[in-house]
């Protein structure tokens, strides 16, 4: 497949930001016909790299050649000029505008008198039927899901006449069906002589669609390998620099705990939509102890609101939710004195305080403890001593416990947040733990210590909700798995009666589905 | 020409920040006092003497400092919390004028409700009024905030102006003093209630002892309870305060509550420090001064009361300049207004690098 004169040419790039040496002289050609996978962790300068070579940022050294011909750093447009177009991993769509709009926003001159939309709908028309993109080029983009976005955003670089593609985590929010037909996708880009830069770090998809593999660590690149002469646990090795052992569960079938009263119960439970956050209706589920139940879904199809809803931080509507048979109103304070830990999804605006020390941190679920707290006033030596025994305990690292939160790295500060809420009971297991994507963007090191801890939490008898869009995740861990769809929830069933397939369909909100056929009933599935 | 947000802010950047922003200040003003003719060096010479250079120009200096401490305070206690209150000039005057109320004579001597009181009693409940009525000026552009989202800026900035109109009409009306020859003027205060001077032959009076008490109270109160640590974690970032237990709302209305008693205050102490009685033009915008304060200390409250003295000395010793070298003491409004924005730009310098491209376009 690899020819001999490069499409795309890195040469010797650096990037520095203050102590922090994101990409340290990185080289790495690109070839005609060719997936190249950039694998790496969070922070490895994957992001950075791919950033220079499309001009947002401007390399402190080194230089990026298109077809032999240096690009103008830190020139988006020179970029696109030369034929490299980007699909980010947040889109860059406007809502309110058509597909086709969309598409041609920034391709036509300011001052012409009639757009060429008929000769533009049919390129794109063309282009869609070539490479199996399927889009309506009138629909709104508001109201397209978020697959379809992402065909919108390959036929808009495609419409530029990009030929080197950069495609940034491309699969994290799609279902496995879209999974599939995005890499179909691929396969008809680099059969029409086209090149594509796969960013992820999702071991089985790189070793699935790439030609060949570069592993950035700490901004160096580390090794390139030919996919089909590697392996994942060689990746995984390279990516992270030592062994990693992701903890496993065999799921039991829930029998043992549905003997037990449930911990939580929802019943027919319903939390208004608000803006830019989905609502769910008619949610029932019971969580009892020692199991772990999982969501999965395709974001924004009502997690955040059961997550708030089970956190404490927002009211049902309707419905009836009891923690051990009591209702609990939503205020926070009251669903942590009761011992439900909490871990939210986003870390930064909801998990901690960045400006707080790390150690008041630490304390802040427990202002109301006699023990750290007399009077009104902060007992400074016992809430400390406490908050460095907890970060020593959770393997919290990055400058101890008197530095200011945002400075910690997002495993640790998830560590932080995971440490703090599972000791919401001191030295009790947490009644109930609520988990909302609870491995979002961290490293495989930091990923197999949450597995662990909530692998740990069910097993001392925790009830553990755990919110996820990672279905790798979900199957390795969870007993049971329900599937969440436009506010409404799949009975939940045991792990083992699910297949990939069957999750996809009712992530897509397949009616009845595989599953409901082919899965064995949990007797107590609400 | 781009910014870049660094990734470590060192301590010493923060400190330095005010030195910096100060000495721009300087520079910048240097400027307009050599466009207004006259010799730089000499001006900032008789505005440092002015302002700091005897016994008499310190005493004025801490005289003017008082209210500027505890309106800085104000400010800063506010801000912190992420309430932007520029409403302390209101709070200054409502504090002024409920002292008075309460303090003031009738007919020459206390009002018979109070005379039988002791008048420590009297004092506390005159201290209490002032703190009492800047607070629920603050409390209802919070619960505006917190309710309906209505932007504080906006209220407690045009509350200044409504507070100024109706003490301006109490002043020519039910509490103006009949003896005044006609002048919108309050009666004075009873002469127990009257603050005791630091200094002999001078106007520092005992307020200033208040204001730095007060300064080192809200700091502890910042540093060491629950409270402040609250106050600091909704300042920071509310949702994560809010998800961590912390009763939000009822934190920030606290803390409103202090912020316009600090301010309040200011008024009650400069009428019974100061005045004895309350005039329309009694601040001369100590309120909005504050803010410059507060933004200098970069929102410490120990710093407020260093930023508070610079400032004080600043605005004394323009007088002397002006008189002269016979640059217009406006320049003191100017330098003041210049400093606030050297130090925004400062602070943002702290936390941000300038980086040039070396192509010389940005994209």
């Amino acid at each position: 497949m690899p020819q001999a004169s490069p499409v795309l040419r890195l040469s010797h790039i650096s990037k520095r930001f203050g102590p922090l040496l994101a990409n340290d002289d990185i080289s790495l050609d690109l070839h005609r016909g060719e997936v190249l996978a950039l694998l790496g962790e969070n922070g490895a300068g994957k992001s950075t790299l791919v950033n220079i070579l499309f001009g947002h940022y401007i390399a402190d050294g080194g230089s990026v050649e298109v077809d032999g011909v240096a690009l103008p750093p830190g020139n988006p447009r020179a970029a696109l000029a030369a034929g490299v177009g980007m699909v980010h991993q947040h889109f860059t769509l406007a809502d309110n505008l058509s597909v086709l709009d969309n598409i041609l926003i920034g391709t036509e001159p300011l001052w012409r008198w009639r757009q060429q939309r008929g000769a533009a709908q049919a390129r794109i028309h063309d282009l869609a039927t070539r490479f199996g993109l399927a889009v309506q080029p009138r629909a709104r983009v508001g109201s397209l899901s978020v697959g379809e976005r992402q065909r919108v955003e390959i036929v808009k670089a495609l419409y530029r006449g990009a030929r080197v593609l950069i495609l940034d985590e491309p699969t994290a929010v799609l279902t496995p069906q879209e999974v599939e037909s995005l890499f179909a996708t691929l396969g008809q880009l680099i059969a029409e002589g086209l090149s594509v830069i796969f960013i992820s770090h999702k071991l089985d998809e790189v070793l699935r669609v790439s030609h060949r593999v570069a592993v950035l660590r700490g901004g160096k690149l580390v090794a390139e390998r030919d996919a089909r002469a590697t392996s994942k646990p060689e990746l995984a090795e390279l990516m992270v620099g030592r062994r990693v052992e992701m903890p496993t569960r065999v799921p039991t079938n829930g029998a043992q705990q549905a003997a037990a009263p449930a911990v939580a119960s929802l019943d027919n439970v319903t939390v208004p939509s608000t803006a830019g956050r989905m609502g769910v209706s008619g949610l029932s589920l019971d969580l009892h102890a020692g199991e772990i139940v999982g969501i999965a879904g395709v974001s924004g199809n009502g997690q955040v609101a059961l997550a708030e809803l089970m956190s404490g931080t927002v009211a049902a509507s309707a419905g009836r939710l009891t923690l051990r048979g009591q209702p609990l109103p939503a205020v926070a304070r009251r669903w942590i004195d009761a011992g439900v830990a909490r871990i939210p999804e986003d870390r930064h605006a909801e998990g901690a305080v960045g400006d707080l020390l790390v150690w008041e941190n630490i304390i802040a679920e427990q202002l109301g403890n006699p023990a750290f707290v007399r009077a009104g006033v902060i007992r400074r030596a016992s809430a400390r001593r406490f908050a460095s025994e907890l970060a020593g305990r959770f393997d919290v690292r990055g400058g101890g416990i008197d530095v200011p939160t945002r400075t910690l790295s997002g495993g640790n500060m998830q560590k932080l947040i995971l440490g703090r809420a599972l000791s919401v009971r001191g030295q009790h297991t947490p009644l109930l733990v609520v988990a909302s994507q609870p491995t979002w963007g961290l490293d495989i090191g930091a990923v197999a210590y949450v597995h662990r801890q909530l692998l740990d939490a069910a097993a001392a008898g925790a009830a553990v909700l755990l919110i996820s869009e990672d279905l790798d995740e979900l199957m390795a861990l969870s007993d049971r798995i329900a599937v969440m769809h436009a506010g409404r929830l799949t009975p939940a069933r045991a792990t083992a009666a699910w297949t990939l397939g069957s999750l996809g369909l009712a992530m897509a909100g397949a009616h009845g589905g595989e599953a409901t056929r082919t899965g064995v009933e949990v007797p107590h599935a609400a | 020409m781009r910014l870049e947000a660094r990734t470590e802010v060192s301590r010493a950047a923060l400190v330095m920040a005010p030195v910096g922003a100060i000495v721009v200040t300087l520079l910048i003003c240097a400027l307009l006092v050599a466009v207004a003719g006259a010799p730089v060096g000499r001006a900032y010479l008789v505005l440092l003497e002015g302002g700091f250079g005897s016994r008499f120009a310190w005493s004025e200096t801490l005289t003017r400092a008082t209210p500027l401490i505890l309106t800085g305070l104000a400010v800063a206690v506010a801000f912190r919390t992420r309430l932007f209150n520029i409403g302390a000039e209101g709070q200054l005057y409502l504090g002024a004028l409920a002292a008075v109320a309460v303090g003031g004579q009738v007919d020459g001597a206390a009002a018979p409700w109070a005379a039988a009181l002791p008048s420590g009693v009297l004092f506390g409940l005159m201290v209490a009024a002032g703190m009492l009525a800047g607070a629920l000026l603050l409390l209802l552009p919070a619960v505006l905030k917190l309710r309906l989202g209505v932007d504080e800026v906006v209220t407690t900035l045009l509350l200044n102006f409504i507070v100024l109109l109706g003490v301006s009409m109490m002043l020519d009306g039910p509490m103006k003093d009949p003896l005044a020859m006609g002048w919108p003027q309050s009666v004075a205060l009873v002469p127990e209630l009257e603050l005791a001077r630091l200094m002999e032959r001078s106007r520092v009076h005992s307020g200033l002892l208040f204001a730095v008490a007060l300064a080192v109270l809200v700091w502890a109160v910042n540093r060491f309870t629950v409270f402040g640590l609250q106050m600091r974690a909704v300042g920071a970032n509310a949702r994560a305060a809010a998800f961590a237990g912390m009763p939000v709302t009822r934190v920030t209305l606290l803390a409103a509550a202090l912020s316009g008693a600090l301010a309040g205050l200011a008024g009650v102490v400069e009428v019974a420090g100061r005045t004895s009685y309350l005039t329309l033009d009694m601040s001369p915008g100590y309120g909005y001064t504050g803010v410059v304060i507060a933004m200098l200390a970069g929102l410490h409250p120990v710093g407020v009361v260093a930023s508070a003295v610079f400032v004080a000395g600043i605005l004394v010793g323009a007088d002397g300049m002006s008189r002269a070298v016979g640059v217009p003491n406006a320049i003191a409004d100017v330098i003041v207004a210049v400093a606030l924005l050297s130090m925004l730009v400062a602070t943002m310098l702290a936390r941000y690098r300038i980086r040039f491209d070396r192509m010389g376009k940005a994209a």
